[in-house]
C-alpha cells in the first residue's frame, strides 16, 4: 500500500496541472472567440506581417 | 495596377458569369461586376494586395454586395494618450476569410495599432494613434468592402455578464477536476467495503478526498451560496437554498465521519452535485447571453449618429443621447428622424408608420411637427429639436412600458413555485427523520443526525434544479438556430400559456417597407424595354427607400454607370441615346393628362422616362408578408384567437383583416389605446401574445402576457419584446408558440421525474439505508434522465 503514498499525490498533481492550464487559458481570453479560433487556424501563415494585431491582453 | 490584379480574381473561370466580388449571377457575361460597389471593393482589395481573400473565402453568393454607407462615427470614439479606440459590430462576416480581410485591410494603415475581430460576437476592436477624425477613413474601408458596421458601446451590463460567465466556467472547471478525482478515490473505498481494505487505508483515502473536495466546494459552491443568501435576505426561498444547505451539511458530516474513522463519507456526492448543477447553469447563462447579444447587435445596427447643424454653419456629429432642445438636426433623404421636433427648413414626405401605424406617407412642410422614428422619404430637412428627455413621445411610451413591465415582473415561474414549496418540505422531512430516529427508535443522537443529513443529501434537488433550465437551454438554442432570439428567461413558459394572439398591421403583417406592386406601361414600351429591369438598374446606386424597393424588384439587374442622384427628386443618367430619368412625377416631366389618370391612386409612385418610350409608372405599397395568411390560418387551427390591432385607418385595417382571415380587428389605436385593449383582454382572463414592431406597439408589447417582435422593428419595440425573430416571414411566431408548448410539456415531465425520484429515494434515506454509493448512483442517474428527456426537444427538429 506504500505505492499509494506516491501514486495519489502524483495523480492529484497531474489533475491540478490540467486545471491550472485550463484556468490560465480562461484568464488569457482563449475562450472568448471559439468560432474565430476555428476559422483562423486555416488562415495562419499567410497573414501579412501585422505586429499590431498580436494579442496584448 | 490594381485593374490588372483584379483580372486574376477567380470568378472569371466559372462557367456561369458571376460577379468577381460578391459572386452574384450576372445578366451580361461580358461584365465582371454586378455593380459599382463591387467593382470598387474588388479594386480596393487588390490595391491592398489582399486578393488572396477570393481564394480563401467560402461564402454564399451575394452576401457581400457593398451598398456603401456614409457614416461619421467620430462621436463614438474614445481617445486617451493619443490612442483612439472604437468598438464596432460588423455585419457581413461569413467565414474566416472575412475576418482576415477586415483585419488586414485595417492593419495596412500605418496608424492602426490593433484591429481584432471576435468572430463569435461579430465585434471589432480597433485602436489607432491619432484623433477621432481618422475613424471615418478607417471605417470607410470596411463599408467599401461591403461590411456594414455599427458603433457599439462596451456597456457595463455586458461586461458583468461576461464576468459572470467566466466565473461560472472557472467554478465548473474546479468542480469537474475535484469530482473526477474524489470519485476515483470513492470507487476505491466502495470496493474496499467488501473487506479487502483496511480501516487505515480507507481513512487515508477519506482524508485525501476531504483535502480535494473541501476547497473545491468552497470555490464551486460560491454561485449557489451567494444566490441562496440573497434569497434569504429578501425573505424568500429558492432552489439554491436546499442545494447550499445540502452541500454544506454533506461536507460537514463527512468531515466528522472521517475524523471519527467511520466508513461513510459523502464528499463525492457533494462535489458531483455541484458539478452537475454548474453544467446546467453555465449552459443556461451562455444560451441566454448569446440570444441577448444577437438582439443587441440587431438594435445596434439601427442606431445612427445624429448630425447637428451648429449656428456657425458647421456640422457636428453627436450621439442621440446628447442632443438638446433647440438643436437643429439634419435628416437626409431615407434617414430616420432621431428627435421629436418641428421642421425648420425644407418640405418632404415622411413615413410615420412606426410611430402611428399610419401606412401612407404624409407630406410635411416648415412648422410641421415630426416625431422620432419617422422616416424621411423625400428631400433633406432640418428639424429643430422641440423636446428632449422626459417630454418626448418616446419617453412617454417608455413610461407606459415601464408600468406594464412592472406588472409582468411579478410573474412567478413553475420552477420557482415548486422551489418555494420544496425547501420547507425537505427540511421538515429532515427534522422529522431526526426526531423519529431519536425518540421513537431510540437511536443515538449521532446516528439520528446522520440519517437526517442523508435525507437532505438525497433530496438535494439536483434533478429538480436541472429539470427546467436544461429544457430552456435546449429550446432556446434550437430557436436561436432558426433566427429566433429568446430574451427573457420566463418567456417560454409564458408563451406556452397563450390563448390569444394580437397582431399589429404595419411592419408585422406587412413587411413595413414599400414594395413594387404594379407597373403601368403601354405595350409599345414593354416591347422596347423591360421596364422593371431598366428602372432597377438605374436605382441600384441609390439608398432612397423607393429606389431600394425598385432595386429589390429585380435584384440581378445590371447597375447603370454614371447615375446622378438629385436628392428628393430622382435619378438621371445620360446615355448616347438620350437621358433616362427615374423619380417623382414632376422630376420626370410627366404630362398632367397622363398623371391625372392615376390621381385617385394613393399609393407611392415612381416614374420612368427615357428616349423612345412613353412614361412608365411604378406603384409601391406596403405588401403583406408572404406567409401572413397561412400563419394566421395555422394559428386559428391550433385554437388561438387571432386579433388585429392597428393605428391605421379603419378601411385599410378592415381590408387587411379580410385579406388574412382575421375576424376581430380594431383600428385607429393610439399607443396607450393598444395597451388598454390588451389590459381589457387580460382582465377577461385571456393570455395574450402581442406581435408588433412599431414605436406605437412598445407599450402593448410590454403589457401583453408575452410578446414577439420582428428584427426589422424599432429598437424600443425589440427592447420591450420577449422574443425577437429574424427573417421575412411570420412563421417564427408559429414555431415559437409550438416549441413553447412542447418545451413546457417536457419541463413538466422533468419535474414529475425529479419529484418521483425523490419520492423513491426519501423513504430509503429515512430508513437509514443510504450509503454514499447509493447517493452517488441515485443522484447521477436522476440528473442524466432529466437531461436526456430535455434533449428530446432538440431531436424533434429533425422530424418536423
Amino acid at each position: 500500500m506504500n505505492s499509494l503514498l506516491i501514486l495519489i499525490p502524483l495523480a492529484v498533481l497531474l489533475g491540478l496541472l490540467g486545471l491550472a492550464a485550463f484556468l490560465w487559458a480562461l484568464r488569457s481570453g482563449q475562450f472568448e472567440d471559439l468560432d474565430g479560433a476555428a476559422q483562423r487556424i486555416l488562415l495562419d501563415g499567410e497573414t501579412p506581417s501585422l505586429p499590431a494585431t498580436r494579442r496584448k491582453t | 495596377m490594381s485593374v490588372a490584379l483584379v483580372l486574376e480574381a477567380p470568378a472569371v473561370s466559372r462557367a456561369a458569369a458571376r460577379c468577381a466580388h460578391c459572386d452574384a449571377q450576372l445578366g451580361d457575361p461580358a461584365q465582371r461586376f454586378c455593380c459599382h460597389g463591387c467593382e470598387a471593393a474588388a479594386t480596393l482589395v487588390a490595391g491592398l494586395g489582399l486578393d488572396a481573400f477570393y481564394r480563401r473565402r467560402i461564402l454564399s453568393p451575394g452576401t457581400l454586395r457593398p451598398e456603401g454607407q456614409e457614416e461619421d462615427l467620430s462621436a463614438f470614439v474614445t481617445t486617451s494618450d493619443g490612442v483612439s479606440r472604437l468598438q464596432l459590430h460588423v455585419e457581413g462576416l461569413v467565414c474566416g476569410a472575412c475576418v482576415w480581410l477586415v483585419e488586414s485591410a485595417l492593419a495596412h494603415d500605418r496608424d492602426v495599432l490593433r484591429a481584432r475581430v471576435n468572430f463569435s460576437t461579430r465585434r471589432l476592436r480597433l485602436e489607432w494613434t491619432g484623433g477621432p477624425e481618422r475613424a471615418a477613413a478607417l471605417v470607410g474601408r470596411l463599408t467599401a468592402l461591403g461590411f456594414r458596421v455599427a458603433p457599439f458601446d462596451a456597456e457595463a451590463e455586458n461586461d458583468a455578464r461576461a464576468r459572470q460567465e467566466r466565473e461560472l466556467l472557472r467554478a465548473l472547471a474546479v468542480a469537474g477536476f475535484a469530482a473526477a478525482n474524489v470519485m476515483l478515490l470513492s470507487v476505491g473505498v466502495w470496493s474496499g467495503h467488501a473487506g479487502s481494505m483496511g480501516p487505515a487505508t480507507r481513512e487515508l483515502l477519506h482524508w485525501v478526498s476531504a483535502l480535494i473536495a473541501l476547497p473545491a466546494i468552497a470555490v464551486a459552491g460560491l454561485p449557489f451560496f451567494r444566490s441562496a443568501l440573497r434569497a434569504l435576505r429578501a425573505g424568500r426561498t429558492n432552489m439554491d437554498l436546499p442545494i447550499s444547505i445540502g452541500v454544506t451539511l454533506a461536507a460537514c458530516m463527512s468531515i466528522y465521519q472521517t475524523a471519527a474513522g467511520r466508513p461513510h463519507a459523502f464528499f463525492d456526492s457533494a462535489i458531483t452535485l455541484l458539478f452537475f448543477l454548474l453544467i446546467g447553469r453555465y449552459l443556461d447563462t451562455r444560451a441566454r447571453g448569446r440570444a441577448r447579444q444577437a438582439a443587441q447587435q440587431v438594435v445596434a445596427l439601427a442606431t445612427r449618429a445624429v448630425r447637428i447643424l451648429l449656428p456657425d454653419g458647421a456640422v457636428q456629429v453627436r450621439r442621440a443621447e446628447f442632443v438638446r432642445v433647440g438643436d437643429i438636426v439634419l435628416v437626409a433623404s431615407g434617414e430616420r428622424i432621431p428627435v421629436d421636433g418641428v421642421i425648420a427648413r425644407g418640405a418632404t414626405t415622411i413615413d410615420q408608420s412606426f410611430v402611428t401605424g399610419e401606412a401612407l406617407p404624409q407630406s410635411v412642410d416648415i412648422g410641421a411637427q415630426v416625431f422620432a422614428g419617422s422616416v424621411n422619404l423625400g428631400q433633406p430637412i432640418e428639424v429643430a429639436t422641440r423636446s428632449a428627455g422626459e417630454s418626448t413621445l418616446l419617453a412617454e411610451i417608455a413610461r407606459l412600458m415601464e408600468a406594464a413591465e412592472r406588472a409582468q415582473g411579478r410573474y412567478v415561474t413553475l420552477a420557482d413555485r415548486v422551489a418555494r414549496l420544496y425547501a420547507p418540505v425537505v427540511h421538515v422531512a429532515g427534522a422529522l427523520t431526526f426526531l423519529a430516529w431519536f425518540f421513537l427508535f431510540e437511536a443515538s443522537a449521532e446516528e439520528a443526525v446522520m440519517y437526517a443529513v442523508a435525507v437532505l443529501i438525497i433530496t438535494c434537488p439536483c434533478a429538480l434544479a436541472l429539470a427546467v433550465p436544461v429544457v430552456q437551454v435546449v429550446a432556446s438554442s434550437r430557436l436561436l438556430g432558426r433566427g429566433i432570439l429568446l430574451k427573457s428567461a420566463t418567456a417560454l413558459e409564458r408563451l406556452s400559456q397563450i390563448d390569444t394572439v394580437v397582431l399589429d398591421k404595419t411592419g408585422t403583417l406587412t413587411c413595413g417597407r414599400p414594395d413594387l406592386v404594379a407597373v403601368c406601361a403601354d405595350t409599345a414600351t414593354r416591347a422596347a424595354i423591360d421596364p422593371v429591369r431598366t428602372a432597377s438598374g438605374l436605382a441600384q446606386s441609390s439608398r432612397h427607400p423607393l429606389a431600394r424597393a425598385m432595386a429589390r424588384a429585380a435584384p440581378r439587374a445590371v447597375a447603370w454607370r454614371d447615375v446622378v442622384e438629385e436628392p428628393g427628386a430622382g435619378l438621371r443618367c445620360t446615355t448616347p441615346e438620350g437621358e433616362w430619368r427615374l423619380g417623382s412625377r414632376v422630376f420626370c416631366g410627366v404630362a398632367a393628362k397622363l398623371a391625372l389618370t392615376h390621381a385617385s391612386d394613393e399609393r407611392l409612385e415612381l416614374w420612368l422616362v427615357g428616349p423612345g418610350i412613353s412614361p412608365v409608372r411604378f406603384a409601391f405599397s406596403d405588401a403583406l408578408r408572404r406567409d401572413a395568411k397561412p400563419v394566421v390560418a395555422a394559428l386559428r387551427a391550433r385554437g388561438y384567437e387571432v386579433r388585429l390591432l392597428s393605428g391605421d385607418r379603419a378601411h385599410a385595417v378592415e381590408a387587411m383583416a379580410r385579406a388574412v382571415g382575421v375576424e376581430v380587428w380594431l383600428a385607429d389605436c393610439t399607443p396607450g389605446g393598444k395597451a388598454r385593449e390588451l389590459a381589457a383582454l387580460a382582465a377577461r382572463g385571456r393570455k395574450v401574445a402581442m406581435v408588433g414592431d412599431g414605436l406605437n406597439d412598445a407599450p402593448a408589447l410590454a403589457a401583453a402576457h408575452a410578446s414577439l417582435s420582428p428584427s426589422s422593428a424599432v429598437d424600443i419595440a425589440q427592447t420591450a419584446a420577449d422574443v425577437v425573430f429574424q427573417g421575412d416571414g411570420l412563421a417564427p411566431v408559429l414555431e415559437t408558440l409550438d416549441l413553447a408548448r412542447a418545451a413546457q410539456n417536457v419541463a413538466r415531465q422533468n419535474l414529475v421525474l425529479a419529484i418521483g425520484y425523490n419520492a423513491l429515494a426519501v423513504p430509503l434515506a429515512v430508513g437509514g439505508l443510504v450509503t454514499p454509493l447509493v447517493a452517488a448512483v441515485a443522484m447521477s442517474s436522476s440528473s442524466l434522465i432529466v437531461i436526456a428527456n430535455a434533449l428530446r426537444l432538440a431531436r424533434k427538429e429533425g422530424r418536423s
